[in-house]
């Protein structure tokens, strides 16, 4: 008995997950440096 | 490079360096993917599967490129007390963490079809897992040492930054274990100098690995950034605490 795979299901999988992931990354890192140096600015004028 | 150890010199570089990094390494990598998913060819023996390469190396090289990172600014934080190494390892870790979890997460993907099976316990994939395991001991014991008021500044602390220095002995392992043990996974397919893949898959494999090295190092800089503001803003609060608590003392 032998399996058939659709193999373009395991790309798009692989590719949701990975992009997904490193999208998610890259714009929390750059939302948390925003934040955390507008909290610096607002110390600085206080 | 002791120069760039200044933090408003860093500064002054990352501010520019950091959207630009990101902005082409997204760029990139979403170019090379598409090249490779879209018009790159499918290979002979593992058909349309081998698009997952183009996700899956580069994350597989900059999972073990973060712990490098950690390493070196490890080592020149015990050597030369840098603050910014310190913050350098510790910035690189979650990135360098997420990295190793895509690898294995797309390595498993890849692995059901052309293997026939989500996981093997055989070297290469171990020691992967290992080095996941490691970011996330890295990870907790830099969190618990700053929580007992350990690491100076934006620094880690004596443990934490030994830590990644022994952690790196797993490096050559992960490298190696297709060499010294039987695995599933193949050999290494670029070595110094030499490639043993087609060009039709070589060229979008790395411009990918260029596009994912661009956002490694922008992620970096903006967790620098981030750890720097949040120490700065620390210190500020703390003096004007002080300071009122002096003046309300002489009143």
């Amino acid at each position: 008995m032998t399996e058939s795979f659709d193999q373009w299901q395991f790309v798009i999988a692989a590719y949701a997950l990975g992009g997904g992931a490193t999208l998610a990354l890259v714009v929390w890192s750059w939302l948390a440096m925003r934040r955390a140096e507008q909290r610096r600015d607002r110390s600085r004028e206080g | 490079m002791h120069g760039f150890a200044n933090p408003a010199r860093f500064l002054r570089i990352a501010r520019w360096a950091t959207p630009l990094c990101l902005l082409l390494g997204v760029a990139l990598a979403a170019l090379s993917m598409g090249w490779g998913v879209f018009f790159g060819p499918a290979d002979a023996l593992q058909g349309d599967t081998v698009r997952i390469v183009y996700l899956h190396v580069p994350t597989a090289w900059l999972g073990m490129g973060g712990w490098s990172t950690i390493a070196i600014a490890s080592f020149c934080e015990i050597v030369w007390r840098h603050p910014l190494a310190g913050m350098a390892a510790r910035a690189a870790a979650l990135p360098g963490a997420v990295f190793a979890a895509i690898c294995l997460i797309t390595g498993s993907i890849w692995g059901r079809p052309a293997w026939g099976t989500w996981w093997v316990w055989d070297g290469r994939l171990t020691s992967m897992l290992v080095l996941f395991f490691l970011y996330c001991g890295y990870m907790a014991l830099d969190a618990a040492a700053r929580g007992q008021g350990q690491g100076a500044g934006q620094g880690q602390s004596r443990m934490t930054a030994l830590f990644g220095l022994v952690g790196a002995v797993n490096i050559p392992v992960i490298h190696y274990s297709v060499t010294w043990w039987n695995s599933l996974h193949q050999p290494p397919s670029i070595t110094m100098g030499k490639s043993a893949m087609a060009a039709a898959f070589l060229w979008p494999l790395l411009v990918a690995v260029l596009g994912y090295s661009l956002i490694f190092g922008g992620v970096v800089l903006a967790r620098m950034r981030t750890i720097l503001a949040d120490e700065q803003a620390e210190a500020r609060l703390r003096r004007k605490a002080m300071r009122a608590s002096s003046d309300a003392e002489g009143w």
